[in-house]
C-alpha cells in the first residue's frame, strides 16, 4: 500500500487561505500560540473543521450555558452524542435532534438522507437501538416548483433512508413560509432506548488501546461539510455540492447492527460516528473527553479513491463510517463482529498518554496538535446584540388594522381557507412516504399530537414531539421560544405522557449580524425559562447557524425536540373525537391575540402584531390538569390549540379519523373579535372530548387545578354538520367537505401541481 | 411449535415477525442469519420484511442467493409451511417459490399506512382462521408492491383460489382508489399451487396487538398453528 515514505507537498499558509478556511486573523494567532508555531496545511484544516460553529459552538456556547440541563432522571446531559434519561424500569432512553440545512439546501434527497443516518448513529453509538425519528421541515411557499423539488427530495430522502434502516418515523411537522424559500430547515430528532447498564460515552480511554475506522471508506465526498455548514448560503452554493455527502441506509444497517453488538460485547471502550468533521473531529474529541491522545495513521485508513491526502482523509464526511476504540487485545473479537455483519474495519493507531492529538501519513508526522485546547479552546465569542427596528415595528403592528380594513363577513369561508393552508391541512402526504410502524411498537402514528412507543417488556410509553412555530420567534424571539417548549409540552400531555427532556435544535441566521445574535440570545433565555418551568432539561441538541441566502435569513427557528414517559402506555389519549354525544370540552382560556397568526396570514397576508401571551404557571396547571385526567381515564380525545386558532383545532378533532369524520355543534360565548374568538392563536387551551358522564369531573378537576375550563359543544353523527356559533357569527359546513379540504389539500398542491389556482405554469 | 426466522443483511422486520411468533403462537421461534445452511426443522419458515441487501439491483434479487436459500427451496419443495412477508415475498417470487414479480409503486412514493385487505380464500392453511370476504386491516410499508404477472399467471391464480389477499376499500370493494400500489387484480397476497407457500406485501405481524391498533393479523398465525397442530379451527372455518 505504502509507495512512499517522503510527505506531500502542502499549500503554503497564507491570510487569504485562513480566511477560506473560515478563521480569523485573531483565531489564527491563538492558533499559533497552541502550536508554538505555524501550522502545517493539514493541521490548519483540523482547527479549521474543530473550531467551526458546527463543531465548536463559537459563537453559541455561552449562551448555550443559561439553558437548564439537570434533573434526577438525566443519566448524559450536552456534549455527548446525545442526551440520556432515565425512564424507569431499568430502561435508558438516548435522544437528540440535529440539522441538515445546508446540505438540503442544494441537495435535498441526500441531504435528508444523510441526517437521519447522523441522528441516528449519534443515538446507537450510545448503546440505545434507535426505536423512532420525527422529522421537523421548513420550505418557502409549495407553489414555487424550486421548492417543491426540495420538499418532495427531502421527504423522499428522509423516508428512504429511515425507511430502509427500519427505524419507524412517528411524527414531525412542516413549514411553508417564505422566509424559508432559499434556505429550508431539515431538522431530524432520533430516539434510542437501552438497558441503563448498556450506556457507552464516546471516550477514548486506555493509552495502547487500538483505535479502528469501521464501515464505509473514506472518500473526498463532504470535505469540509462542517465548515460549508458554517456559512450563508450563495448563489455559489450549489457548486458545493460535492460537499454534500451521499448515503447508503444499507451500510448504516449493518453498522447499526454490529455497533450494538460490540457495544453489548464488552470488546470495545468507546465508539462515535465520524460525522461532522469526519475522523478529525471523531478522533479528537474521544481523546479530549478521556484525557488522552492520539496516535493515527492515515495511510492505514481504507479509502476508496488512491491518492487522498492526509487533509482530505482527516476531513471527509463519508458517510456510514464509526470509529471505534476496542480493548487491546480484543482486536480479533472486534473483527469477527465486524466480518459477521460484512464490514470493513481497519486498525489505524493507537490511544496514548501524552494529551497530543498526533497524525502521521506513512509515518511522518504531519499534524501534533495538544488535544484539549484543539477540542476544546475554540475561541467562543459574545457577539453584539440589537433588535431590528424594522421587527419591532411589525410586533408593534396593530392586527385589527386588516381586520378593521376588511372585516370578516364569512367565517366559514375562512376556516376552509385556513384547512387547505399547507401548514394546516393534514401532512399525510409527508407521513405516508414514512414507515411509522416497523419494529411493531407505535401506539400513536404521526398525525396526533405527539407519537407513542410502547417500552417492549414494561406498561410504560415514550411520547415525543417537534415544534415551533418559527412566526412567533420571528416577531417575539423570547416568548415565541417559550412557546415553542409550551406547545412541545402541551402536545405530550395530549397523548398522557409527562414531558421529561428537551433536545434543541437552534436554526438561526448570521450571528455576526446584531439583530440575528439579538434573536439568539433571546430565544435562548426563553426555552432557558419555560424549561426550567417545566422540569424539562436540556440534554444537548444543535446549532445551525448562517442560515441565510440572497433572500435573507430565516425566521429564528428554535426547535424543540421534547420526549415525555406514560406510566402506562395504555391509558394514552388519541386525537380524533370518538363519539357522537360526547361532551366537548375547552381547558384554558380564550383571550384576543391575533398576532402571528395563520389566520392573518392567509386571510390577510400579513405576518405581524406580537405572539402570542405566555403564562408558563398557567401551562404548568394545565398540563397537570390533562395529565391527571388521562391518568383517570376521563377523556375520549385531546388536541392543543395551535396554529388556526379553536376553530381549527375542534375541526381537526372532527377530520382527524378520515374514514369517519364526526359532526360538531359547539356554541362560544366569549365577549371577544369574532376573529381573535375562532382563529386568533392565544396559548395554553386544550380541547378534550369526554363522555357525558364525565363532564362534571372533568370541570371539578379544572377547578382544582385552577385551570378554566367550560363545556362547549358536543360531538355529532358520523358525515353530520360542523357548527361553531359565536355571540356574532357561525360557522356551518358539511364535516364531510372540511375533512376533504383539510385531507387534499397538500396532495393537490404536490401532486397535481397544475391545476392550482393561479399556478405557476410548470409542468 | 418452532420457528425459523431467515434474517438477511437489511432485514428490518425480523424482530416484529419474531415476536408475533413467540406471543402469538408462543412458539419456540429463532433467527437464522442468511449465512447459515442450517434451519433446523422448524414447522415454519418465515422470510421477513426489510430492504435485504439495501434492496440493490432489485428487492430481493440478491438474498436469494443466500446460502440459507437452498435450505428454504429445499424445505418449501418438501410441502412444510413459508411465509414470506413484504420483501420475503419479493424474496419468494425472485427464487421462483412463487409467481409474478412486485414492481415499483404506481404512486412512484413509499407508501407508509395501514390499508383494507379482503380474505379471498379462507380454506388454505394460512387463512382458516378467517371467513371468505372478511376484510381486515393490515399495515403496508413498501417502494415496491405493485403485483405484476403475465395473463396465463394472473389466470391460473385466480382459476385455483391462490389470490388470498386482495386490496379493498373499507367496505370491501376492489376498487382502484384502494389499490394504492397498482397491483394487478388489486393483489396483496398470493399462495403457490400445493399451497404451503404464501407471499403478502402487508404486515400481519404488525397487527396483532389491539394497543397498536389492529389484531386483524393474528388469524395468519392462528390459522399456521392450527393447521400445524392439527387442531380443527372448527367455527372459524365458516367460508
Amino acid at each position: 500500500m505504502a509507495t512512499a515514505n517522503i510527505p506531500r507537498k502542502e499549500p503554503e499558509i497564507t491570510p487569504e487561505l485562513v480566511a477560506e478556511h473560515g478563521l480569523s486573523e485573531e483565531e489564527y494567532q491563538r492558533i499559533v500560540e497552541i502550536l508554538g508555531r505555524a501550522p502545517t496545511f493539514t493541521e490548519l484544516g483540523v482547527f479549521s473543521a474543530l473550531w467551526s460553529e458546527h463543531c465548536g459552538y463559537k459563537n453559541s456556547k455561552p449562551l448555550l450555558r443559561l439553558l437548564p440541563t439537570e434533573a434526577p432522571w438525566v443519566l448524559q446531559g450536552p456534549g455527548e452524542n446525545a442526551g440520556v434519561i432515565d425512564i424507569g424500569d431499568g430502561f435508558a432512553l438516548a435522544f437528540k435532534i440535529e440539522s441538515h440545512n445546508h446540505p438540503s439546501a442544494v441537495e435535498p434527497y441526500q441531504g435528508a438522507a444523510t441526517g437521519v443516518g447522523g441522528i441516528l448513529r449519534d443515538v446507537f453509538t450510545m448503546g440505545a437501538r434507535p426505536i423512532a425519528v420525527l422529522d421537523s421541515l421548513r420550505f418557502g411557499q409549495p407553489t414555487s416548483p424550486r421548492v417543491r423539488y426540495l420538499f418532495s427530495g427531502a421527504v423522499r430522502g428522509a423516508g428512504d433512508y429511515g425507511n430502509c434502516v427500519g427505524i419507524p418515523n412517528i411524527g414531525g411537522e412542516v413549514f411553508f413560509e417564505e422566509a424559508y424559500e432559499g434556505n429550508p430547515l431539515v431538522n431530524v430528532m432520533a430516539l434510542g432506548l437501552m438497558r441503563k447498564e448498556q450506556l457507552i460515552r464516546a471516550t477514548a480511554s486506555g493509552p495502547g488501546n487500538p483505535i479502528l475506522a469501521v464501515g464505509a471508506r473514506t472518500g473526498r465526498d463532504g470535505i469540509h461539510g462542517a465548515t460549508f455548514a458554517s456559512e450563508e448560503l450563495s448563489d455559489e452554493s450549489d457548486a458545493k455540492r460535492p460537499q454534500v455527502q451521499v448515503g447508503d441506509p444499507f451500510t448504516e444497517k449493518l453498522l447499526l447492527e454490529a455497533s450494538l453488538e460490540l457495544i453489548y460485547s464488552g470488546h470495545i471502550v468507546g465508539i462515535q460516528d465520524m460525522g461532522a468533521a469526519g475522523l478529525a473531529s471523531s478522533s479528537s474529541e474521544m481523546a479530549a473527553r478521556a484525557g488522552t491522545g492520539v496516535d493515527i495513521d492515515v495511510a492505514l485508513v481504507p479509502t476508496r479513491e488512491p491518492d487522498m491526502t492526509a487533509y482530505e482523509i482527516l476531513l471527509s464526511e463519508s458517510q456510514e463510517r464509526m470509529l471505534v476504540v476496542a480493548k487491546a487485545g480484543h482486536e480479533d473479537e472486534v473483527r469477527k463482529i465486524l466480518e459477521k455483519w460484512e464490514l470493513e474495519a481497519a486498525v489505524i493507531g493507537r490511544v496514548t498518554d501524552d494529551g497530543i492529538y498526533r497524525v502521521r501519513e506513512n509515518g511522518v508526522v504531519v499534524c501534533e496538535i495538544p488535544g484539549e485546547p484543539l477540542v476544546k479552546g475554540c475561541p467562543t465569542y459574545v457577539r453584539e446584540a440589537r433588535e431590528s427596528e424594522t421587527i419591532q415595528a411589525l410586533r408593534a403592528w396593530d392586527p385589527y388594522e386588516a381586520e378593521r380594513a376588511r372585516p370578516l363577513a364569512d367565517p366559514t369561508a375562512a376556516l376552509r381557507r385556513l384547512l387547505a393552508s399547507p401548514n394546516i391541512a393534514s401532512k399525510a402526504w409527508v407521513y405516508n412516504q414514512f414507515d411509522s410502524t416497523v419494529r411493531g411498537n407505535t401506539v400513536q402514528e404521526p398525525g396526533g399530537a405527539a407519537g407513542v412507543l410502547r417500552i417492549e417488556g414494561t406498561r410504560r410509553g415514550v411520547a415525543a414531539t417537534v415544534d415551533c412555530n418559527g412566526r412567533y420567534v420571528y416577531l417575539n424571539p423570547r416568548r415565541g421560544a417559550m412557546i415553542a417548549v409550551a406547545e412541545a409540552a402541551r402536545n405530550l400531555v395530549c397523548v398522557g405522557a409527562r414531558p421529561r427532556a428537551v433536545t434543541n435544535n437552534l436554526n438561526f441566521g448570521n450571528p455576526l449580524k446584531p439583530e440575528v445574535y439579538y434573536q439568539l440570545r433571546e430565544a435562548v433565555l426563553g426555552i432557558a425559562e419555560a424549561c426550567k418551568r417545566f422540569e424539562t432539561p436540556v440534554t444537548g441538541g444543535n446549532v445551525s447557524l448562517y442560515n441565510e441566502s440572497p433572500s435573507g435569513a430565516i425566521y429564528p427557528t428554535p426547535v424543540i425536540g421534547m420526549v415525555g414517559i406514560l406510566d402506562d402506555v395504555a391509558r394514552h389519549v388519541t386525537l380524533p373525537f370518538r363519539e357522537p354525544g360526547n361532551a366537548i370540552v375547552l381547558l384554558g382560556a380564550n383571550t384576543d391575540e391575533l398576532g402571528g397568526s395563520e389566520y392573518l396570514k392567509v386571510i390577510h397576508g400579513r405576518v405581524g402584531g406580537d405572539a402570542p401571551a405566555v403564562d408558563l404557571d398557567a401551562e404548568k396547571r394545565l398540563q397537570e390538569l390533562v395529565l391527571e385526567l388521562a391518568d383517570r381515564e376521563l377523556l375520549a380525545s385531546a388536541n392543543d390549540c395551535s396554529e388556526g386558532g379553536l376553530a381549527v383545532c375542534i375541526a381537526e378533532c372532527a377530520v382527524a379519523d378520515r374514514l369517519k369524520p364526526l359532526g360538531v355543534d359547539v356554541e362560544l360565548s366569549d365577549a371577544l373579535p369574532t376573529a381573535a374568538l375562532l382563529f386568533g392563536e392565544a396559548q395554553g387551551r386544550i380541547v378534550i372530548s369526554c363522555a357525558e358522564e364525565h363532564v362534571e369531573e372533568v370541570l371539578r378537576a379544572a377547578d382544582r387545578h385552577g385551570v378554566p375550563a367550560a363545556r362547549i359543544g358536543t360531538v355529532g353523527e358520523p358525515g353530520g354538520t360542523f357548527t361553531i356559533r359565536t355571540p356574532e357569527a357561525e360557522i356551518r359546513a358539511p364535516i364531510a367537505e372540511l375533512a376533504e379540504i383539510y385531507h387534499t389539500a397538500i396532495p393537490r398542491i404536490m401532486d397535481e401541481p397544475t391545476t392550482l389556482a393561479g399556478g405557476t405554469g410548470d409542468a | 411449535m418452532r420457528v425459523a426466522i431467515v434474517t438477511f443483511p437489511g432485514s428490518n422486520c425480523d424482530h416484529d415477525c419474531y415476536r408475533a411468533a413467540t406471543e402469538v403462537l408462543h412458539a419456540d421461534a429463532k433467527l437464522i442469519w442468511h449465512r447459515e445452511r442450517d434451519l433446523g426443522n422448524p414447522d415454519l419458515v418465515i422470510l421477513p420484511g426489510g430492504f435485504s441487501y439495501g434492496d440493490y439491483l432489485r428487492p430481493g434479487a440478491i438474498a436469494r442467493f443466500s446460502p440459507i436459500m437452498e435450505e428454504v427451496v429445499r424445505y418449501a419443495k418438501a410441502g412444510r409451511p413459508v411465509l414470506g412477508i413484504c420483501n420475503g415475498f419479493h424474496i419468494l417470487c425472485e427464487a421462483g417459490l412463487l409467481p409474478g414479480a412486485l414492481v415499483r409503486n404506481r404512486t412512484l412514493k413509499f407508501l407508509g399506512l395501514d390499508v383494507f385487505v379482503r380474505v379471498e380464500n379462507a380454506g388454505t392453511m394460512f387463512t382458516s382462521a378467517y371467513t371468505e370476504g372478511q376484510v381486515l386491516r393490515l399495515p403496508i410499508a413498501h417502494g415496491e408492491g405493485n403485483y405484476v404477472a403475465d395473463a396465463a399467471t394472473l389466470e391460473a391464480l385466480e382459476a385455483e383460489g391462490r389470490v388470498v389477499f386482495r386490496y379493498v376499500d373499507a367496505n370491501g370493494e376492489a376498487t382502484d382508489e384502494a389499490n394504492l400500489n397498482g397491483s394487478m387484480r388489486n393483489i396483496a397476497g398470493i399462495i403457490n399451487e400445493r399451497g404451503n407457500v404464501l407471499g403478502l406485501m402487508p404486515h400481519p405481524e404488525r397487527a396483532v396487538s389491539a394497543l397498536l391498533g389492529s389484531t386483524d393479523g393474528r388469524g395468519i398465525f392462528e390459522s399456521i398453528l392450527a393447521a400445524i397442530q392439527g387442531t380443527p379451527l372448527g367455527a372459524a372455518i365458516a367460508g
